[in-house]
C-alpha cells in the first residue's frame, strides 16, 4: 500500500471523519477445495485506504459503479460492518477504537440508515406504528404520539399508523423508512440508493422530502448513489470511488464543471443526457476489472486514455488540487 | 444499405392485453397503437407497472398465461402475427424478431457454450451449412465487440462479465438477421460505462442493418440519445407518442410534462424538484375516465367520467381531453 496521505488535521465542522478505511472480504473457496484442488486463498479488498470528511449539515455523496465499495463504506459508518483497518469518527467519537460502551451506543443511535429497497427493509407483519416506534421504545423512551407526528412530517397521514407495509406504494414505504430513521432523532443519515427502486415522479417526492428534513432538523447525509443526476441535485460534496479507492473528491459544481480524474471525466461523458439528442459518444474502453486481482498501481490504468508507465507501478495518492482532491499523477 | 420504405416493420393497432384474476379482469395494455419503421428506434417509457414489458411480450408472443391478447392486431412487415399458431410464431420469433432482456441469463442456456447457441440459431433460420454457421457466429461475436471471438466461442455464459454477456445476447438476437429487435431494459443492470457501450452498439447495428428496434426503458436520458420516436405509457395506455425531441422538450400530455419536470436534470440548480402528487394507480383500482386525472393539474369533470381520446398534438399524438387547450 502506498496511498497513505499525510495525517490531515480534522477540520472543525466535520461530523464524520473517515481515515484510511480498508475492508477486506475473504472470498476464498471452501477449505476442502483449497486442500484437494490446490486452490488459493482469495481476498477481495472492497474498500481500500479511503479517507474523507463530511461537514455538519451537508450532503456528501459517494458515487461509483457497481462494486466500487459504496455500500460497504455506508455499512461501516453505521456500524453494520467492521473495518479491517482505519478509523471512523462521528461527532468526535472514534467508533472503531472507543472503549466506552455507552458513548458508542449514544453515537450509534444518532446514525441511521435508509436502504435502497423499501420493501425488504420493513417487517411485513408489523404495523407502521410499531415499525416506527420500536427502535425508540426499545431504549425505554416515551413514544406517545411519536409515530403519528412523524408520519405527518414525512407526508403520510396519522391515520396510517395501524396499516401494514403492503398497503403502501414504494414511495410511501420509503417515507415510512425515513420516519423510522427520524424517530431516533439522528444527526447523520446514511442513504444507500434511497430512490433507485422508485419511479421518477415518486423519486422527486422523496428527494424533496429529504431536502426539507435536512433543513428542518439540521441533518447530515452520507448519500450513496450511482446516479449522477441525483447526486448533482442533492450533494454539496462528491467523492468518486473506483474499485474500492477514492479517486476524486470535489465540491459539486467543481466536480461537474471541471472533473480532473480521467475516470470521473469518463463517467460524466458516458452518462446519458436528457438533451443528448443524436449524441454520438465514443464509448468508454473496457470494463471494471476483477476486484480480487485488481490492476497494479492506479487501478484505472488499463482503461485510462492518458496512462503512463508510472501509473502501472505506483498507486497515486489523493492530492489537493485547487478545491478538489485527486488521485492521479497526471491530473491538473 | 437499407432503403427507407414507407411501410412500417412493426405495426400495432389497438392492442389490448387482459389478465383474468380473482379481482376481475385486469387490462395491463389498453388499446395501444404504434408503428416502427425500418432502421428506426422507438423508445417505450413509463413508470414501473405501466405495461411496457407486457406490450413487448405481446408482440413477440411470449405472454405468460393467463395474460393474453384480447383485442387489436400486430403486423410484422404487413403480415399478422398476433393470431399465429405456436410453431409458426416460434419461427417468426427467432428469424424475424430478436430479443434482448434486462437479465442476459434469461436468453442464454447456462449449459451450452455460447458458440453452440449461436450456430444453433443460425442453422435453424438461415440456409447455411455447419461451417458457415460457425463462421457467422464468430463474425457476430466480433461485431458486438467480444475480444478474441474465435477463442471465446467455447466459453460458457458464466465465464463472461455482465456487460459481455449482454453483448453475446445481442449477437444472438441479431444472428438470424431479424427485421425487428425488442430490447426490454437492456442496460438497466449495467454500469454507466458499459451501458454507453451497449447503447452505441445497438445504434450502430440499427443504422447499418436497418433493423427496427423497440427499446423499453425507464431512463429518459437513454431515450433522448437513442430513440427516434418515443411512446409514453401510463397505466396500460398510451399517454403520448411523438418524435423524441418534441416529446422530451415540449411534451403535450400533462403526465409527460410532469415527468420531464420531475427529473433532477430539469431542476437546474433549484432547491426543490417539481413533483407529481401521488403514484400511478394499480390495475386493480384504476380510476374512472382518464387514469391520470387524480394526479393531473388540469383535470376537469370530463376527465373524471370519460377516457381521453387519442388526438393529434405536438407533431405526434396524445391521450388527453385538453391537450390542445380548452375546446377539444
Ligand atoms: N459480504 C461480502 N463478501 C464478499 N464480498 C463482498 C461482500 N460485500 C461486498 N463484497 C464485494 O465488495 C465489493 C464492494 O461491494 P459494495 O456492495 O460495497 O459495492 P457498491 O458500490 O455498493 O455496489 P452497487 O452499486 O452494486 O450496490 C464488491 O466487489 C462486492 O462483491
Ligand atoms: N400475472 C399477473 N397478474 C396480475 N397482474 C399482473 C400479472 N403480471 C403482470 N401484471 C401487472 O401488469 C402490469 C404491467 O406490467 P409490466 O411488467 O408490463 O410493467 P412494466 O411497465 O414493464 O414495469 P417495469 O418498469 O417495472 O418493468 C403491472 O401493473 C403488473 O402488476
Ligand atoms: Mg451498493
Ligand atoms: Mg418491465
Amino acid at each position: 500500500m502506498t496511498a497513505q496521505s499525510p495525517k490531515q488535521a480534522k477540520s472543525k465542522n466535520a461530523l464524520v471523519s473517515v481515515k484510511h478505511l480498508t475492508r477486506d472480504f475473504d472470498v476464498s473457496p471452501p477449505w476442502l477445495n483449497r486442500v484437494l484442488e490446490g486452490k488459493k486463498k482469495a481476498i477481495l479488498q472492497a474498500v481500500s485506504d479511503v479517507s474523507f470528511e463530511v461537514a455538519k449539515n451537508s450532503v456528501y455523496a459517494l458515487v461509483g459503479e457497481s462494486g466500487s465499495g459504496k455500500s460497504t463504506i455506508g455499512k461501516i459508518v453505521v456500524g453494520l460492518l467492521r473495518p479491517t483497518s482505519g478509523t471512523v469518527e462521528v461527532g468526535g467519537v472514534d467508533l472503531t477504537h472507543e472503549t466506552d460502551k455507552t458513548r458508542i451506543e449514544e453515537t450509534r443511535v444518532g446514525i441511521q440508515m435508509i436502504f435502497q429497497d423499501p420493501y425488504a427493509s420493513l417487517n411485513p407483519r408489523w404495523k407502521v406504528k410499531d415499525i416506527i416506534e420500536e427502535p425508540v421504545a426499545a431504549r425505554g423512551r416515551d413514544v406517545t404520539g411519536l409515530a403519528e407526528k412523524l408520519l405527518e412530517q414525512v407526508g403520510l397521514s396519522a391515520a396510517d399508523i395501524s396499516k401494514f407495509p403492503h398497503e403502501f406504494s414504494g414511495g410511501q414505504r420509503q417515507r415510512i423508512c425515513i420516519a423510522r430513521a427520524l424517530a431516533a432523532e439522528p444527526k447523520l443519515i446514511v442513504c444507500d440508493e434511497p430512490t433507485s427502486a422508485l419511479d421518477v415522479s415518486v423519486q422527486a417526492q422523496v428527494l424533496n422530502l429529504m431536502s426539507d428534513l435536512r433543513e428542518e432538523f439540521g441533518l447530515t447525509y452520507l448519500f450513496i448513489s450511482h446516479d449522477l443526476t441525483i447526486v448533482q441535485h442533492m450533494a454539496d460534496t462528491i467523492g468518486v470511488l473506483y474499485l474500492g479507492r477514492l479517486i476524486e473528491e470535489a465540491p459539486r459544481n467543481e466536480l461537474f464543471d471541471n472533473p480532473r480524474h480521467p475516470y470521473t471525466q469518463m463517467l460524466l461523458e458516458a452518462a446519458p443526457k436528457l438533451d443528448g439528442f443524436g449524441r454520438e459518444v465514443e464509448p468508454p474502453k473496457g470494463e471494471i476489472p476483477d476486484p480480487i486481482n485488481p490492476p497494479s498501481g492506479c487501478a484505472y490504468h488499463p482503461r485510462c486514455p492518458i496512462a503512463v508507465e508510472r501509473c502501472k507501478n505506483e498507486r497515486p495518492e489523493m492530492k489537493q488540487r485547487d478545491k478538489a482532491r485527486v488521485a492521479c499523477f497526471l491530473a491538473k | 444499405m437499407a432503403k427507407t420504405v414507407k411501410k412500417p416493420v412493426l405495426s400495432v393497432k389497438n392492442l389490448s392485453v387482459e389478465i383474468p384474476t380473482r379481482q376481475g379482469i385486469l387490462t395491463p395494455v389498453d388499446q395501444l397503437s404504434f408503428d416502427i419503421e425500418q432502421g428506426k428506434i422507438l423508445g417505450v417509457v413509463g413508470e414501473s407497472g405501466a405495461g411496457k414489458s407486457m406490450t413487448g411480450n405481446a408482440v413477440i408472443g411470449l405472454l405468460d398465461p393467463p395474460a393474453h391478447i384480447s383485442g387489436g392486431e400486430i403486423r410484422l412487415k404487413g403480415k399478422r402475427i398476433d393470431n399465429l399458431e405456436r410453431e409458426a410464431l416460434r419461427k417468426v420469433r427467432g428469424k424475424e424478431i430478436g430479443m434482448v432482456f434486462q437479465d442476459p441469463l434469461t436468453s442464454l442456456n447456462p449449459l451450452l457454450p455460447i458458440g453452440e447457441q449461436l450456430t444453433e440459431t443460425i442453422l435453424e433460420h438461415l440456409p447455411v451449412n455447419k461451417n458457415e454457421a460457425q463462421e457467422r457466429a464468430i463474425a457476430a461475436l466480433e461485431e458486438v465487440g467480444i475480444p478474441a471471438a474465435a477463442q471465446r466461442i467455447n466459453s460458457y455464459p458464466h465465464e463472461f462479465s455482465g456487460g459481455m454477456r449482454q453483448r453475446v445476447v445481442i449477437a444472438l438476437a441479431l444472428c438470424a438477421e431479424p427485421s425487428l429487435v425488442i430490447a426490454d431494459e437492456p442496460t438497466t443492470a449495467l454500469d454507466v460505462s458499459v451501458q454507453a457501450q451497449i447503447i452505441a452498439l445497438l445504434k450502430r447495428l440499427c443504422r447499418e442493418r436497418g433493423t427496427a428496434i423497440m427499446l423499453i426503458t425507464h431512463d429518459m436520458g437513454v431515450i433522448a440519445e437513442t430513440a427516434d420516436e418515443v411512446a409514453v405509457m401510463y397505466a396500460g395506455r398510451l399517454a403520448e407518442l411523438g418524435p423524441v425531441r418534441n416529446v422530451l422538450t415540449s411534451p403535450t400530455h400533462p403526465y409527460t410534462q410532469g415527468l420531464m419536470a420531475s427529473t433532477p436534470l430539469a431542476a437546474k440548480g433549484k432547491k426543490r424538484l417539481s413533483q407529481i402528487p401521488g403514484a400511478m394507480p394499480r390495475l386493480t383500482d384504476l380510476p374512472f375516465g382518464c387514469a391520470f386525472h387524480p394526479r393531473c393539474p388540469i383535470a376537469k369533470d370530463k376527465c373524471r367520467s370519460d377516457p381521453a381520446p387519442t388526438i393529434e398534438a405536438g407533431g405526434g399524438k396524445a391521450a388527453c381531453w385538453y391537450v390542445n387547450g380548452e375546446k377539444s
